[in-house]
């Protein structure tokens, strides 16, 4: 955190300044170690490990919140008698299907009901096919009428029905507080050391300070980046995470949760308001194909009964309504079949794929830089290559936009300039200092930038270059009465636009108006809030969760109220969704009857006398929801959830120890080992995530993990990372002379005992190789480095920061060439952290050398297409076939 | 020049003499450095920004002077900074003036071994002109078992999180009219 978030780091040192214990888990010793009272250099890919064994001491110990988790989490949930875990199935839980390497998700269900998830897969049930989901959804099916059935089935119908059993006493042997204790049961300590390279008095050393720092007095923080993500099983990291923080009852609470520190000025923003594949502003899911799908099928399959997801589909038809003004009418179903519909494989990755294999014509590449910037960038480079057009939009002339002139495809003689056929336009963008608009940071929170200058000659911002596009599109298009071109027709597109004195020729549109618009307006103008949206298309808004950042018609994401002005959490400091809230789910600094849990952690509170809730923060509850408040059995939405119901975005009004609904690789976290890694799982018989996506490809090879053969060609375990003086894929960083001058060149971390084991020498040169490619960078030898015991034998890591290529001031090999494409399943996101390699001391080879040493490595170590894909490695036994038949 | 002006012209004498011992302050300052004054004071305006490197989101004043931005300080009035900024955001400035930003349209043709220059007016056109192109070539009206699938997968893009929420709106927006589902984003990488 103070190598790449510095200024946020002044944070945890005021903590520190104030007693707070600050421990710092990283494979690396870096800035934030230097400062922490704790540094635990696990092994790069273990800490499912690491949290795992916490939450295990937490339990055994009985060091758990009680009042809270049993108040406020699923753990007294009881499971379906059919659910196996990885206990019963060697690294497995119930449901996969190792032919189409998924799980099916039913056996994970409560007992009594199906539950639709607030996050992640929600639209997991319409996903499959209309078969599948007659299978799981049996129960619902037992109780739903002849004629409902055929419907349901085939739209997925309602996602949450009946009443979940459950046991407050968390006795039931199947209720989720004692399943999690069985599965957690081998995290020992001592399991825990051996698999994370770290000493069991260090693992303990951290178990009490975490568990003596939380309760009712005190809270806990967890602080993340992509360290935790960047993984096959990242979205199991956060889960684990997620698990301990619930269990210490540190969610919702001031000095808790778990913050996510996002790296790019609004990478938050661009998931609320996505260019993502797979969602719409707000977190509501893309359509994918259906028969007979419509909007009200749409709705059913995702919506809740209960909780603020219930209102779906007030949130989904502002949007439509939004988009497509007075053609979005209850009779042409507000447009919803103009929206296109997913099938699968439309992310990123298969995206470079498809480039590779000639199956995609045109890319707009818009402040990104995958030729170095992204896993396996030479794929990344062949797809440009072979594709019709090309357009990239940014600042610097960055490698994306010359790799026809000097990509090492080039260099080596695998491509050649004439060749290649992808037509390039070059435009240049606006900077943040040339435009208006707002950026949503890692908390949420939404600060507008103000125009400083004009930009220059043809630099224009993106909401111009895309205005613009749409608008001339429309003109070619206008008269057209092919049923395609009505989307597009029918799209409200008419911004206003504005010139400046010193650049009459420049029609920039309004940032003001399109905020104006994303917050949405009714009958009586701006929004204040999601509450005012309504389904019956009297409202409009583009994006749900932002509603209310135009409330009055007032910008609020551009108030600046001096912090010094206001209180500790500064409310007139820019806009945070939703509603301003700056602590989510922060019903849950209150207990139960709505009191703090203690007066030094009170933060929202029931006021009894004025009836209604208070405190520091816009309460994330209904305002004059009493504590006591209890639904009817027919409640629906909102009012489903009870007035000491803290979660109320979730379809149970829990937050989920156990997660029912919405992961594919899952409903627990269990450690397995990287895609690639030269350990073995000393947990299960199962290595790596069953249901990670694999990519076979002559481009894309993995090595041998573990215990296979081949395996001792690639012994050693690099992670990559940032440097606190550049940026990315350096297109920000790379072309400025302070930046370039503190960090001049491409270099990899080893420590001493490497050194000497491969004749490194500080400062000389380093070859690193994968099945993927070769690079070369500077050494530096330091004892920040440290070589670590696993399994019973020493293990070494190497750091590479990541930011290098051809162009720029300060220029380097890509460690992006290393890595390979196999992803998260959940988020379809790639393993950066912890791969496999070798290292030798020198530069790399040149030329057609470069590619045959890499051949070398991959036939020394027996590689094909299909090695690292397997699914399945465990036992799973006759237990699993149980599973199956459970879907 | 009198003889006490002239002992009083010793910086080494003015660190004796006043209270600045370590001759870091005003003892050392000649009539040069003097007359200097800060880019910051000299502004036309400030204007209030953001940091736009890492998502910790802090303040930005920047200066502009003669419609050019002359510097840029981190804002102490922020909650979330409190005026500071990292190597990164110190060095904005040098970001948004760098003399090597590009400024006008780059045009590669296919199979072409150099860049050519282009009207951005043109390259608008011909940009829309291959969107629709493409778009028509690739266009899904169903699948083989005619599901709906309204849509093109012709075209794809990449980016977004450096830019503003109002501009990944219009790209949504836009991109899904058009029927284009591969847009995807830092986020995911």
């Amino acid at each position: 955190m103070a190598e790449c978030h510095p200024v946020g780091f002044q944070w945890v040192m005021e903590a520190k300044k104030r007693g707070a214990t600050i421990i710092h888990v990283d494979p690396r010793f870096t800035r934030t170690s230097a400062v922490a009272d704790v540094h635990v250099p696990l092994r790069a890919g273990s800490d499912i490990a690491f949290l795992g064994g916490l939450i295990r001491h937490v339990l055994d110990n009985d060091l758990w919140f009680r009042d809270y988790v049993i108040a406020y989490t699923n753990a007294p949930m009881i499971l379906r008698e059919d659910f196996r875990d990885t206990e019963d199935l060697d690294g497995l839980f119930s449901g996969f299907h190792e032919d189409t390497r998924h799980y099916d998700p039913s056996s994970w269900q409560y007992e009594g009901a199906d539950v639709a998830a607030a996050a992640g897969q929600r639209d997991q049930w319409s996903t499959m096919t209309a078969d599948e989901q007659i299978g799981s959804r049996g129960e619902k099916a037992r109780r739903a009428s002849d004629t409902d059935r055929g419907e349901q089935a085939g739209s997925g119908g309602s996602p949450f029905h009946g009443t979940p059993e459950r046991d407050d006493t968390l006795q039931h042997p199947r209720c989720v507080f004692q399943v999690l204790k069985r599965h957690f049961a081998r995290y020992t300590p001592d399991k825990v050391a051996d698999i994370c390279g770290i000493s069991e008095a260090q693992f303990l050393q951290v178990a009490d300070a975490l568990t003596s720092n939380s309760g009712r007095e005190r809270t806990s923080a967890f602080v993340y980046a992509v360290g935790w993500t960047h993984h096959t099983v990242g979205v199991q990291y956060i889960r684990s995470a997620a698990i301990l923080q619930l269990l210490l009852g540190n969610i919702g609470r001031p000095g808790g949760g778990i913050m996510a520190l996002r790296g790019h000025a609004s990478i938050q923003g661009s998931t609320d308001i996505p260019t993502l594949f797979n969602i719409l502003p707000g977190y509501l899911p893309m359509p994918h194909a259906h028969e007979h799908l419509d909007l009200e099928s749409y709705i059913s399959a995702d919506a809740g009964t209960k909780g603020y997801w219930g209102n779906m589909d007030a949130y989904a038809i502002s949007l439509l309504k939004s988009w497509w003004g007075d053609a979005a009418t209850a009779e042409t179903g507000y447009c919803f079949d103009y929206l296109p519909r997913l099938t699968s494989g439309h992310s990123n990755y298969d995206t470079v794929l498809k480039q590779v294999e000639g199956g995609s014509e045109g890319y707009f590449v818009v402040g990104e830089n995958p030729a170095v910037g992204t896993a396996n960038a030479k794929m990344n480079r062949m797809g440009l290559a072979n594709l019709k057009w090309l357009v990239v939009r940014d600042l610097q002339m960055i490698e994306s936009a010359t790799f026809w002139q000097n990509s090492p495809e080039i260099e080596s003689g695998e491509l050649r300039t004439r060749d290649i056929g992808t037509e390039v336009f070059f435009l240049p963008a606006a900077a943040h200092t040339e435009k208006d608009g707002s950026f949503t940071n890692t908390q949420r929170m939404l600060q507008w930038h103000h125009k400083a200058v004009d930009p220059a000659g043809d630099q224009r911002s993106e909401l111009w270059f895309y205005y613009h596009l749409g608008r001339i599109i429309r003109d070619k298009l206008a008269g057209s009465t092919d049923p395609r071109d009505r989307p597009l027709l029918d799209l409200t597109w008419d911004y206003p636009t504005t010139t400046s004195p010193g650049r009459p020729d420049i029609a920039e549109p309004d940032a003001e108006a399109v905020l104006a618009e994303i917050n949405g307006t009714g009958p009586d103008g701006p929004l204040s809030s999601y509450t005012e949206l309504k389904a019956d298309g009297s409202t409009r808004c583009g994006c749900w969760i932002y509603c209310g950042a135009y409330a009055d018609g007032t910008n609020q994401p551009a108030r600046r109220k001096p912090g010094s002005e206001q209180s500790w959490v500064a409310p007139e400091w820019g806009w945070a969704w939703p509603a301003n809230r700056r602590i989510l789910y922060n019903r849950a600094s209150a207990d139960p009857d709505g009191k703090p849990w203690s007066d030094r952690k009170a933060y929202v509170w029931w006021d009894s006398e004025h009836e209604r809730w208070t405190g520091h923060d816009v309460p994330d509850f209904q305002p004059t929801k009493s504590p006591t408040y209890r639904p009817a059995a027919d409640a629906q939405r909102e009012d489903a959830i009870g007035g000491n119901e803290a979660f109320i975005m979730q379809a149970d009004g829990r937050a989920w120890l156990h997660v029912p609904a919405g992961l594919t690789d899952g409903p627990l976290p269990a450690h397995y080992e990287p895609a690639e890694s030269p350990v073995p799982n000393m947990l299960y018989g199962q290595q790596a995530n069953p249901a990670r996506q694999v990519y076979p490809h002559r481009l894309n090879r993995l090595s041998p993990s573990g215990r296979e053969p081949g395996a001792e060609i690639f012994p050693y375990v690099f992670t990559t990372y940032r440097l606190t003086e550049h940026h990315t894929a350096g297109g920000m960083s790379r072309w400025l002379p302070y930046l370039s001058e503190l960090q001049p060149e491409f270099f990899c971390e080893v420590s001493p005992a490497l050194a000497a084991e491969r004749a490194l020498t500080h400062l000389g040169w380093a070859t690193i190789i994968t099945p993927r490619g070769v690079i070369e960078a500077r050494v530096l030898v330091t004892e920040r480095m440290r070589p670590i015991r696993v399994g019973g034998r020493t293990l070494h890591q190497i750091g590479l920061p990541y930011h290098w290529g051809a162009n720029g001031l300060s220029t380097g090999d890509s460690a992006n060439e290393l890595l390979p494409i196999t992803l998260d399943p959940n988020v379809h996101i790639q393993p950066t952290k912890a791969a496999s390699c070798d290292i030798r001391p020198g530069r790399r080879p040149t030329g057609a050398a470069r590619n045959a040493l890499v051949a070398e490595y991959q036939r020394r170590a027996g590689i094909t297409d299909e090695t690292g894909t397997t699914a399945v490695t465990g036992h799973p036994g006759d237990s699993r076939s149980n599973g199956k038949a459970g879907s | 020049m009198g003889v006490r002006t002239w002992i009083e012209g010793w910086p080494a004498y003015r660190q004796m003499t006043t209270n600045d011992p370590l001759g870091r302050g005003t003892a050392v300052k000649s009539d040069g450095s003097r007359a200097l004054a800060p880019r910051t004071v000299s502004a036309d305006r400030v204007v209030k920004s953001v940091c736009p490197f890492c998502a910790v989101g802090c303040g930005q004043n920047i200066y502009v002077g003669d419609e050019r931005v002359t510097q840029i300080e981190g804002d102490p009035d922020s909650p979330v900074s409190r005026g500071r900024l990292c190597p990164k955001g110190s060095a904005s400035t040098q970001l948004v003036t760098s003399p090597s930003r590009v400024q006008t349209v780059r045009y590669r043709r296919p199979g072409g071994s150099e860049w050519e220059d282009l009207e951005l007016g043109t390259a608008m056109d011909m940009i829309a002109d291959r969107v629709i192109e493409t778009r028509r070539r690739t266009w899904q009206d169903t699948d083989e078992n005619g599901v709906v699938l309204r849509r093109t997968l012709g075209f794809a893009s990449l980016g977004g999180a450096t830019l503003d929420n109002e501009e990944n709106y219009l790209m949504k927006k836009l991109y899904t009219a058009l029927g284009a589902v591969e847009i995807e984003n830092q986020a995911r990488i």
